[in-house]
């Protein structure tokens, strides 16, 4: 059996401001008899993507969800910009939860809205006082950013999947979000796609400074994104470090990522 | 030979007795937890019902979605609605006429399928009919929208996805159910009229006021107030199959599914209660 390795200083933190805007401790949450995450323990610092690795079944998405408190812990603590999201009242947590994006896997588009309905349904709602002319300019001006300015009349279902997650993510920062969770943001996305899409996650941490946590299995957008990376292992931190800390790491389970499939 | 000596009763080995007590003690386990989860159904049942009630009196309430959902809820039976009441008339009207004739009471007619339509025929056939058509299409929805995440979407876009997805849903039901039984009972009659012509000329005036004359306030007001209740255990029940779907795709088939046979049964048991009650006030 294979130790555990850890390196405990995150990679590339002397660029980073040393505030922590994201504190997982001890978090344990299982289904049934079956646990998924084990006393597991995650920071995230301030306008920083995070890039969490692993298998299917580790736990990834489970941990994200955790966050928004979509799901509830069984134990631990998980602040998320000072605030103990477990013990939050229900408007407290929507205030919390306006200042997080949070891009599903399934870009989970409002199937009977059009794309500018879509985009305004958040912006109704979290930035209240804007008058309809500046929700317009805003919503042209994200979809934009996410290069879909043509599609703002149209249903999702005439979308691409790749434009379908583009759409998604404009809705995730039409409301200028301070944290962004992305849960698996290139899969079922051919491969210019997901560099595409990578590259919006960089675009939108630099022009909206955010922090990320970004799930994915996919290694081209874990290498296009990451600033840190962490790998999951049976719901435990198994590997933490830079980016070239794991490209360099001996562990078969971490090189079974990295390394190109022999034909 | 054998010897015939006194009946022993065979006394169980001590492993069948192991066997038997671990048998045993798996049915209790067993029992206790469909005890279990009946009584989690129940609990959550309950619990979405009073988020339903909560949200429902909250001051950001979504108009313009319970005004869509009214159009959605009224154009989606309409036909349906239009064809099953002439239908109920007609036949009505086709199979009591011989009967009455026997008895020399033609003239009852039109009072008593008025009558007929207007305490049970309408709002029961009107909210069955809805209980299908409504019911599953709002479990249907809702649980493809939580399959595909879109809840949960929501609920991290700091809406509250029962205000907004539940709460018009039940209250359009509650409120246009009782329209669609008015309009039902009315095309009811029409089709008695068109029933009675079938078998010589009636003057239409005359069937009418014969009809209305034969009801009375009494008649329509509990037959109504029914219906209120019909359609928001229409609207409650799709929206908690959906809401409550599992995960998988299968999971928005059996929640249509549910929400009809569920909803149906629930108006059925609705009407029972109305019908003792109206016979207890008068």
């Amino acid at each position: 059996m294979k130790s555990k390795i850890k390196i405990a200083s995150p990679a590339g933190s002397a660029t980073l401001s040393p505030e922590q805007v994201i504190e997982i401790h001890n978090l344990k949450i299982g289904f049934g008899d079956v646990p998924v995450l084990r006393d597991l323990s995650v920071q995230l610092f301030e306008k920083e993507n995070l890039v969490i690795l692993g298998k299917s079944g580790s736990g990834k998405s489970v941990l994200i969800k955790c966050i928004v408190r979509l799901l509830n812990p069984d134990s631990g603590t998980i602040n998320v910009l000072g605030e103990n999201v477990n013990k939050l009242n229900d408007r407290d947590l929507a205030k919390l939860r306006m200042k997080i994006g949070f891009l599903f896997q399934s870009g989970a588009l409002y199937d009977s809205m059009t794309i500018k309905e879509n985009l305004e349904f958040p912006l109704k709602r979290i930035k209240k006082n804007l008058s309809q002319k500046e929700m317009d300019e805003k919503i042209a001006e994200t979809l934009e950013n996410v290069g879909l300015s043509d599609t703002l009349n149209k249903m999702p279902s005439e979308l691409s999947g790749g434009m379908r997650k583009r759409a998604s993510l404009a809705r995730t920062i039409v409301v200028d979000p301070m944290i962004m969770l992305y849960d698996e943001p290139t899969t079922g996305l051919d491969p210019v796609t997901s560099d595409e899409i990578s590259s919006l996650i960089n675009d939108v941490q630099k022009k909206y400074d955010t922090s990320s946590i970004i799930i994915t299995h996919d290694i081209e957008c874990a290498r296009a994104t990451a600033d840190r990376m962490i790998m999951l292992k049976d719901g435990e931190v198994y590997l933490e470090g830079s980016l070239d800390e794991f490209e360099k790491s001996p562990d078969e389970l971490i090189q079974s990522f990295f390394k190109p499939k022999k034909k | 030979m054998k010897s015939i000596g006194p009946v022993r009763k065979k006394i169980p080995k001590l492993p069948d007795v192991k066997k038997r007590a671990i048998k045993l003690s798996e049915n209790v386990i067993k029992k206790t937890q469909k005890a279990n989860r009946f009584f989690l159904a129940v609990g959550e049942i309950n619990l979405f019902f009073w988020y339903t009630v909560k949200a429902s009196f909250s001051r950001d309430f979504e108009f313009k979605e319970f005004l869509r959902q009214c159009y959605l809820v009224g154009n989606k039976t309409l036909p349906l609605i239009t064809i099953t009441g002439v239908v109920i008339g007609l036949v009505l009207t086709i199979q009591a006429r011989p009967v009455l004739a026997e008895f020399g009471a033609v003239s009852l007619l039109p009072g008593m399928v008025a009558l007929s339509i207007i305490r049970e025929m309408g709002p029961v056939v009107t909210a069955l009919i809805c209980a299908g058509k409504i019911g599953s299409g709002m479990g249907a929805e809702l649980g493809s929208m939580k399959v595909t995440e879109q809840i949960d979407a929501m609920e991290v876009s700091s809406t509250n996805p029962i205000r907004f997805l539940v709460v018009p849903r039940v209250m359009a039901a509650t409120l246009m159910i009782p329209i669609l039984v008015l309009y039902a009972d009315a095309l009811g009659i029409l089709g008695s009229w068109a029933g009675a012509n079938i078998k010589g000329e009636v003057n239409f005036v005359l069937f009418i006021s014969q009809a209305f004359s034969a009801v009375g306030f009494m008649d329509l007001f509990p037959a109504v107030i029914k219906t209120f209740f019909f359609g928001a255990a229409i609207g409650f029940i799709g929206c908690y199959k959906g809401f409550t779907a599992g995960r998988g795709t299968e999971s928005v088939g059996k929640a249509a599914n549910e929400s009809v046979v569920v909803a149906s049964l629930l108006v059925i048991l609705i009407d029972l209660v109305a019908v003792q009650i109206t016979d207890m006030l008068l």
